[in-house]
């Protein structure tokens, strides 16, 4: 009897234990909430993204084409030469400075340093706001020069072996010589503006192997998907480098203020805007990879 | 997330950070105009299907998630978080390996459809010689 009554009573004191926990300001993950929903939010904008490089996946193994980013993306401001690859490269260097930038930021912040974090947050607002403008500019270029639009996409590259020729089916002659283009060759089809309306040249190929061997066909659009897969997940990885750069300036205004010196807790704003930018640099690694790279 | 180094060693992770991330960088690039024929033109492995094709993608996609690593883990600094909040990050992540390996097969499956139905209309049916149409009529049928 005794000792029912001392396990009961041990037990009410457990009770009361438990009850504390309720009260909150536990954190079993060692975070504020703040940064622990900032995560989650993260996982969740991931998934998002990766839907969409996924489905371009899906898309580009669905198709018996597709053009070739270092053929698409080639031009560089100023030079009119081709230089594959390397405007993006210079894009992703931005995002990089702009990522070690915001851990100093994030740093000084913890030092309680209110001129450091106001410092490296301007530096990484720049940087976003560079990486925008650099955004801009292939986005110029793609739709006004080159045609690319969401439903419209003049690059591809040739399916099989063949020659060039004309509307009537005669060769087409350059430099003496007939062209001749090899299959998985790269191309773009050059637009002219006609009564407001862009039109596509028309181009004409007879084929020497494949399926269509003898056969003359005209060059079309490459798959069509290109354009509307690669502006809808740049321009919604672009989207979120813009809301990072309202934000940034947000909370860059706010700590010249003074408001998160006075919170006292290591300028905790700053570390959450920064897991966001840390993610927005994140995701355009595979974006790179997925749209630049393989 | 502070305390656990000085301060001076970590400005030296945010210069570390930077090397590794640029120098990744660089390298896939240069690999990447190297593979596709742009360096030396007979050299075409990274993008004529097959065997190396296959390792170039192998070799861009392990760059790219030692880089996201990086990011992850120092910039974002998940290393210096508790085990409970790291798994439940990653572990949904591996939700994806699924997702990708699915629909990179369904794709396939809907090119292979195409390529089917294509397959299909280049098919030429040779007519009958004999005017009459063979088999079982139906009495009262046959108008020819």
């Amino acid at each position: 009897m005794a000792d029912s009554s001392v396990a009961h009573a041990h037990d009410t004191h457990a009770h009361d234990d438990d009850q504390h926990l309720w009260d909150g300001g536990k954190e079993p993950m060692k975070a504020s909430y703040g940064k622990l929903m900032m995560w989650y939010f993260l996982v969740s904008d991931a998934f998002t993204f990766a839907g969409f490089l996924i489905a371009y996946g899906a898309l580009r193994f669905s198709s018996p084409s597709w053009p070739e980013p270092d053929y698409v993306f080639a031009s560089f401001p100023f030079v009119k030469a081709h230089w594959p690859l390397v405007f993006v490269t210079f894009m992703t260097f931005v995002l990089i400075f702009s990522s070690v930038t915001m851990v100093r930021a994030v740093q000084e912040g913890h030092r309680e340093n209110k001129r450091g974090v106001v410092f490296w947050m301007f530096l990484t607002i720049l940087g976003g706001a560079t990486f925008l403008g650099s955004q801009a500019y292939e986005w110029t270029t793609l739709i006004k020069y080159e045609n690319v639009t969401v439903d419209r996409n003049p690059f591809g590259r040739y399916v099989a072996d063949g020659e060039l020729v004309d509307v009537n089916g005669k060769p087409v002659i350059e430099n003496g010589a007939p062209v001749t283009v090899k299959k998985d060759q790269s191309y773009l089809l050059h637009g002219h503006e006609h009564d407001g309306k862009v039109e596509l040249e028309q181009k004409f190929i007879k084929y020497t192997s494949g399926p269509n061997a003898g056969q003359v066909h005209e060059i079309g659009q490459g798959p069509k998907a290109f354009g509307a897969l690669f502006f809808f997940i740049t321009g919604f990885h672009g989207f979120h480098v813009f809301s990072g750069v309202v934000f940034l300036t947000i909370i860059m205004i706010n700590a010249m203020s003074g408001l998160y010196a006075a919170r006292r807790n290591g300028y905790e704003m700053v570390e959450k805007i920064g897991l966001y930018w840390h993610f927005v640099d994140l995701v355009w690694v595979f974006v790179f990879l997925v749209f630049y790279l393989l | 997330m502070a305390g656990h180094s000085s301060y001076e060693e970590q400005k030296q992770l945010v210069f570390r950070g930077l090397k590794i991330l640029g120098i990744i960088t660089i390298v896939e690039v240069a690999f990447a105009l190297f593979a596709k024929g742009h360096v030396v033109p007979s050299i075409t492995f990274g993008k004529d299907g097959g065997f190396g094709q296959g390792i170039y993608m192998l070799a861009m996609v392990g760059a790219s998630l030692y880089k996201a690593y990086f990011i992850v883990f120092f910039f974002m600094h998940m290393a210096h978080e508790v085990r409970g909040l790291v798994l439940s990050v990653l572990l949904p992540t591996t939700l994806l390996i699924w997702a990708i390996i699915a629909f990179f097969q369904e794709g396939s499956a809907w090119g292979a459809s195409r390529e089917h139905i294509q397959e299909k209309n280049r098919e030429v049916v040779q007519p009958g010689s004999q005017s009459k149409p063979q088999g079982y009529i139906l009495p009262g049928t046959y108008q020819g």
